[in-house]
């Protein structure tokens, strides 16, 4: 193989800008590795559960059933027109998509250490390829979700079209955070601890296993200004038909996870430039 | 298009190192330190890994990259392959540049053996299209062609460092960077890395070797960059370079010399560290040394020496506190250090000695040195490559 004057691509290293903003030739050259370590972690996932697919099955339905006892039962709160169970079902699957993606991601560069340090490539591939093994889940439970509006009688109607976009945005929220934590965790490993907690609190203080109606008016402000909130009631409205969420919902909705997934992307890449040294 | 393969302009990169308090490395410590000193900016000293490095490499050459423990050698191989980023400067390549660093990075214990295949080609940056065209030849070469439906953890290690390196020699890429110093561990690695490099040195394409091994630098380069301290002070033949980085102990002892520029706190300080400078393989090891005089300090402290080899790997470390000798700072006090029944290898040696109690007073590398005379301590006689191990022992067999 010989050398051929003007037929190689030619790379300039320089120091990175303030923003380090990653070549686009760059990252549209990494979207294979995108691909293969999504592949990777779906493949891991379900060749060493015992309980493989199952698994992925099993988990919503167990949680669903568990909030549909605690806070239907239990609490007697309100579901609306739809059985409790499928209402839990529904705000499962869309905090599932959200907190999953968060909490794939945030460890992956750490996790990864040996390759950030030896080899180059786009790092943001990294946490971003969790979204590939959330969304694979995610159509589990949807067709797991789907058979059981059939049997319970439950027609989401045309706002089922609208889903995309919600998942879009609940993708968008968790990739967001997750490249925000994934950088920082680099520098500061016990970020490891706090996100599962922060999930696990932000899971409580949205209205994911009961109803924003169930929520007395004193506290009402602190759901109106929650972007989880909105994403739940647009979730809901794409699964079981329930009401519309207001427009300036959808509308901060789109904006405000845009906003996240810009603003993770920009501390990651801030961070990049020192990941191979301090990692 | 590009008449070089690589052309660097000022390169360099500098590290912060924090100099007031202790870095934090957890994130809560960082808040807490943060919100009881607030307005305070944290002190940072900069130190430069590589000052303002200029070179080209042609289109053909293969470059030997040499210089002691140190002088920038991975740092300027890590920035070409664009696993860190300079701090100054510019760097061009004419075409993708592929390292043996990476070998066997990204495999997977659990993924299979084409799993892995394709997760590594492509983060070594084969396109799928080309892991497809090459996957073939790629597990000929390995040999494994039985074995790619099984995870790679059942694989012996031969197998497996076989389809690593069969992956990264199939990415052909235009440029090729080797550090020998990275390798080390795997002699059949090391081995079949410069054989990969003589390949790709005859095909026409541009190599990179770091290296400590000067006959492999002076067999199979073309040219040279002498590093020292992060400058680039020599960039020509392979003989100059390989002169200048022999000179470069010398120069380093001599510096070494002066105790204000040596490190450690100071409080002490050695004042003569000095050996037998030629002697056999199994003579005893014998260094004197003295210390000067400190009343300031409180308790007494001990003495260390390090033997380290020509390729700065420690033989022998002996610590004084460990054979129960404490020195009392109060007096100038001298000694002497016997190592017994150490059979060394023949090449030249360094000698560290190291003045410490709960700090390092005193860090004085290469305070002497010797050189042990190249014959063999046994009755019968092999060429030199049949003794290869790190030191060499007295040893007898028995048969029945």
């Amino acid at each position: 193989m010989r050398h051929e004057p003007g037929s190689q691509p030619h790379i300039v290293i320089v120091p990175p800008g303030r923003l380090n903003v990653p070549r686009a030739r760059e990252l549209w050259a990494a979207r294979e590795i995108l691909y293969r370590f999504g592949v990777r972690d779906v493949v891991l996932r379900y060749r060493q559960t015992v309980v493989g697919v199952t698994w992925v099955v099993l988990q919503p339905l167990v949680t669903a059933a568990i909030f549909a006892v605690v806070f239907g039962r239990v609490a007697g709160l309100p579901s609306g027109d739809v059985p409790y169970f499928l209402f839990a079902f529904a705000g499962t699957m869309a905090w599932t998509v959200f907190a999953g993606v968060l909490t794939r991601a945030a460890p992956s560069l750490v996790a990864n250490q040996a390759l950030v340090a030896k080899v180059f490539f786009p790092r943001v591939v990294v946490p971003l390829s969790a979204n590939l093994s959330v969304l694979i889940d995610f159509a589990v439970s949807l067709v797991l979700f789907a058979v059981l509006l059939a049997v319970n009688d439950v027609n989401p109607g045309w706002a089922a079209l609208s889903l995309p976009l919600w998942i879009l945005c609940a993708l968008a929220l968790g990739s967001g955070l997750g490249l925000a934590a994934s950088a920082v965790m680099v520098k500061y490993r016990d970020v490891s601890y706090v996100v599962p907690w922060l999930v696990q609190a932000l899971m409580y203080a949205t209205p994911v296993a009961y109803a924003l109606e169930a929520v007395p008016p004193d506290i009402a402000w602190w759901f109106d200004v929650n972007p989880l909130t909105w994403l739940m009631e647009c979730f809901r409205w794409a699964l079981l038909g329930t009401a519309a969420p207001p427009t300036w919902q959808v509308v901060a909705l789109l904006g405000t996870s845009t906003a996240a997934l810009l603003g993770g992307l920009l501390v990651f890449q801030q961070r990049e430039r020192e990941f191979a040294d301090v990692i | 298009m590009d008449d070089t393969a690589i052309t660097v302009r000022n390169l360099a990169k500098s590290y912060r190192i924090a100099t007031s308090g202790r870095s934090h490395d957890r994130l809560s410590e960082a808040l807490v330190a943060r919100a009881r000193h607030p307005f305070q900016r944290r002190a940072y000293e900069t130190f430069d890994a590589l000052h303002d490095l200029s070179f080209d490499v042609p289109w053909g050459e293969a470059v030997g990259i040499v210089g002691r423990n140190g002088a920038g050698k991975s740092t300027l191989l890590k920035i070409l392959t664009r696993i860190t980023a300079p701090s100054g400067g510019r760097v061009e390549l004419g075409g993708r540049i592929g390292s043996l660093l990476e070998v066997g990075t990204g495999f997977h214990p659990e993924l299979t053996g084409r799993e892995n295949v394709f997760l590594n080609g492509s983060l070594l940056g084969m396109g799928r299209r080309e892991i497809r065209r090459r996957f073939d030849d790629i597990v000929r070469f390995a040999g494994v062609e039985r074995f790619l439906e099984t995870p790679v953890k059942r694989f012996s290690s031969g197998m497996y460092v076989r389809l690593a390196f069969s992956v990264a020699s199939h990415l052909d890429t235009e440029i090729l960077a080797i550090d020998e110093v990275l390798a080390v561990g795997d002699a059949e690695f090391q081995r079949r890395s410069v054989d990969k490099m003589r390949d790709v040195a005859k095909d026409g394409r541009t190599v990179l070797y770091v290296s400590h091994q000067l006959q492999t630098v002076t067999a199979l380069c073309t040219s040279a960059i002498f590093l020292d301290e992060g400058r680039l002070l020599l960039h020509g033949p392979v003989e100059a370079a390989v002169e200048a980085y022999r000179d470069s102990f010398a120069t380093f002892r001599v510096r070494q010399m002066d105790a204000d520029r040596r490190p450690g706190s100071g409080q002490l300080r050695l004042e003569q560290v000095s050996t037998t400078e030629v002697r056999g393989p199994t003579d005893d090891t014998v260094v004197t040394f003295g210390v000067g005089v400190n009343p300031d300090v409180v308790g007494k402290y001990f003495v260390s020496c390090v033997l380290r080899d020509h390729q700065g790997l420690a033989v022998a470390q002996c610590d004084s506190r460990l054979v129960g000798l404490w020195l009392d700072p109060s007096e100038p006090r001298s000694g002497v250090l016997r190592i017994k029944d150490l059979w060394l290898r023949p090449g030249p040696y360094t000698v560290d000695m190291y003045v410490c109690q709960s700090g390092i007073f005193d860090e004085w590398r290469a305070a002497a040195s010797f050189e042990v005379l190249p014959h063999l301590p046994y009755p019968e006689l092999v060429t030199e490559e049949g003794v290869f191990a790190a030191v060499m022992c007295d040893f007898d067999y028995e048969a029945w």
